[in-house]
């Protein structure tokens, strides 16, 4: 698994305007009753892609999977696998497979039984479904558990085993809803870069769906955000977190700071915001707004920088008080009351064991950030 | 245990078992009375035994009740699971809670309304009553319980595992006889052995709607009584608690065992 980072680095179909999507989500609505738990979205998943469905419960994302698999038809739009319209496709003739939350192991059946079950549905002849079976069993390391019940294994040896009955069909595409969230905290970090290597190895799409943003991130090439039955944004990881499209997706994903403001200047590059109070920072990123709208300025906490004297070269600074110091060993976090009352949480790496410019509680200081460091946000 | 056999506790439990059982073992010491009178002791002897078995009457009629059980406990238990898998599964169609309520109604139906009704149905319908009419009305009578003790079971039936199956390939009625129905069996089981002791110890309903030559046996015990009991008629009820008390017992043992296995296997797997 040496070659694996290039791999991941040079995948990137969704940049290639020639690439063929795999799986098109197209105006899909799904409408219970009265509640619209999916509403018109469209989304396309690329070939060999590990791509997260990432919200918070109600979002919408295990619909979303659920009509992929067949278990529910949408409301309105269509569902393309390859090319092929899944409308009123049966679960049973899909081409995909899910894992299931509780993992939904068979309690009458061995290890065995349980991962060769869609295999003995397709008719593959007996001596081939042994063989896959031992693959299987091989792949997730359970070779001696073969025999047992699922009730004789822990948590992790049956997620383990819901995973190869899962992959053992060799799925167009794997569903997996919340594969980890039944493990606990280690084993599920472990487990998360297992499933990365086993998407590698067998060359399949992953859906994930999670609402563990960390889990997400580490997994997948790509992410979806949503709320409330919509998109938010897709994007890489590294985008969704430096590079968020609204207010929504920056709060969702890692810790923000957020500033209202309006825009006084727009050059092609930057743009030069007035905030509440009168003070002005200087902004490369974001969304294209017109001089005088009403924004918001999104900046990460890491990105921000606390010292007790103004930086001669920063293009941004402000000035407050030091209220409140957390020191977690490998980084410390800051929250300054700015002057106009506004509060900004900074956390500095601690790379050296003694800091050269030491703050504390009520001290004057300054924060600055450089021009790259936020982005402009106008929804 | 911080038990303490208090004066208060043994009276408790000796006159609460007292009132349980002495009627029972009674009749079972007075079974094996050498006498002819029941109330009088006269030796022990196994002579009712013996001469029971001679009892052609009692004979066929246990005969009759073993067939009846069997019959409609396994017909109650079709439509019974049935039942129960549309009340759990689909429950949104109209007039569920009427459905419902009329499936469980019967459960506390005083038994002589069932039986006379039936009997109404019988007459009016024109089937001579017999051994067919005994056991479709007791598989009336007991398909209810046997929706409740299904019904139980699949409330807590994890809908996933039938998704799951779905997912892999498996029609949906290979589903129902590959995944759903081996995960209920114990319950369904349980229903079976319901209904057949209901449908065995029956006799209001049987009263109503059995005619000649399909006489159960706890109609012919109860003939037999009210021309005076004899020893016979203990030793047939002996025989009758002995082999419900086996039944008992052997299933609460295999239950048991199952649980301690159970128990055993998942600590092991938590061990790693």
């Amino acid at each position: 698994m040496k070659s694996l980072g290039s791999i991941r680095r040079d995948f990137a179909p969704w940049n290639d305007p020639s690439a063929k999507p795999y799986i098109q989500f197209d105006n899909v609505t799904k409408k219970f009753g009265d509640f619209t738990a999916v509403n018109n979205l469209s989304l396309t998943i690329f070939e060999r892609e590990f791509f997260a469905l990432l919200g918070a419960s109600g979002c919408g994302k295990s619909t979303l999977l659920r009509m992929l698999a067949g278990f529910e038809e949408p409301s309105a739009g269509r569902i393309l696998l390859d090319g092929q319209d899944l409308r009123g496709i049966p679960p049973y003739r899909r081409p995909v497979n899910m894992m299931f939350q509780s993992y939904a192991l068979f309690p009458h059946m061995t290890v065995e039984n349980n991962i060769a079950f869609g295999l003995k549905q397709e008719g593959m002849p007996k001596a081939d479904i042994e063989k896959r079976v031992a693959e299987m069993l091989k792949l997730v390391k359970l070779e001696q558990f073969a025999k047992r019940k699922p009730h004789q294994l822990s948590g992790g040896q049956r997620q383990r085993v819901a995973l190869a009955r899962s992959v053992a069909k060799r799925p167009k595409v794997l569903l997996l809803d919340e594969p980890l969230g039944a493990l606990d905290k280690k084993l599920r970090e472990e487990t998360q870069f297992e499933l990365m290597d086993l998407q590698q190895e067998l060359g399949l799409t992953f859906v994930v769906v999670t609402h563990d943003q960390e889990e997400a991130m580490t997994m997948a090439d790509r992410i979806a955000i949503m709320d409330k039955g919509e998109v938010m944004q897709v994007a890489t990881p590294a985008e969704v977190y430096e590079a968020p499209t609204s207010r929504f997706v920056a709060h969702f994903v890692g810790n923000v700071n957020m500033f209202e403001g309006k825009v006084a200047e727009r050059t092609d590059k930057t743009t030069r915001i007035t905030g509440t109070t009168g003070a002005q920072i200087v902004v490369e990123n974001g969304a294209a707004a017109a001089t005088g709208a009403d924004i918001i300025f999104a900046i990460r906490p890491e990105k921000i920088r606390v010292s007790s004297k103004k930086p001669a070269d920063a293009l941004n600074a402000l000035e407050g008080e030091v209220y409140d110091i957390a020191y977690l060993g490998d980084m410390t976090v800051y929250h300054v009351r700015l002057d106009d009352g506004q509060l900004v949480r900074a956390s500095a790496l601690n790379a050296a064991r003694v800091s050269e410019d030491p703050l504390t509680w009520n001290d004057r200081a300054w924060v600055s950030f450089r021009p790259d460091a936020g982005v402009v946000l106008t929804r | 245990m911080n038990a303490t056999w208090s004066r208060f506790n043994v009276t408790s439990i000796v006159l609460g078992f007292a009132f349980l059982y002495l009627p029972i073992v009674l009749l079972i010491v007075f079974s094996f009375n050498e006498s002819k009178l029941v109330t009088v002791w006269g030796g022990f002897s196994t002579k009712w035994y013996v001469s029971l078995f001679h009892n052609q009457g009692l004979m066929d009629a246990t005969w009759v009740t073993a067939r009846v059980g069997v019959i409609s406990a396994t017909v109650a238990t079709v439509l019974g699971t049935l039942a129960a898998l549309t009340l759990t599964r689909y429950t949104r169609f109209r007039g569920r809670v009427l459905f419902s309520g009329m499936v469980f109604a019967p459960l506390v139906m005083p038994e002589v309304i069932t039986g006379l009704s039936l009997l109404l149905l019988f007459v009016a319908v024109g089937l001579d009553r017999g051994f067919l009419t005994v056991t479709l009305a007791h598989i009336t009578l007991t398909m209810c319980f046997v929706a409740v003790v299904v019904q139980s079971r699949l409330v807590s039936f994890d809908r996933s595992l039938e998704e799951a199956a779905m997912d892999l390939g498996a029609t949906p009625a290979k589903t129902f006889f590959q995944i759903t129905l081996p995960v209920i069996m114990p319950a369904i089981v349980s229903g079976w052995m319901l209904a057949f002791t209901l449908s065995l110890d029956d006799l209001v309903i049987a009263s109503f709607t059995s005619g000649p030559g399909a006489t159960t046996l706890p109609m012919k015990i109860y003939s037999q009584v009210r021309l005076g009991v004899t020893p016979e008629i203990n030793a047939a009820c002996t025989i009758l608690i002995a082999v419900v008390a086996v039944g008992v017992i052997i299933a609460s043992i295999a239950n048991k065992r199952r649980e301690v296995q159970r128990q055993l296997d998942e600590r092991a797997a938590q061990r790693g």
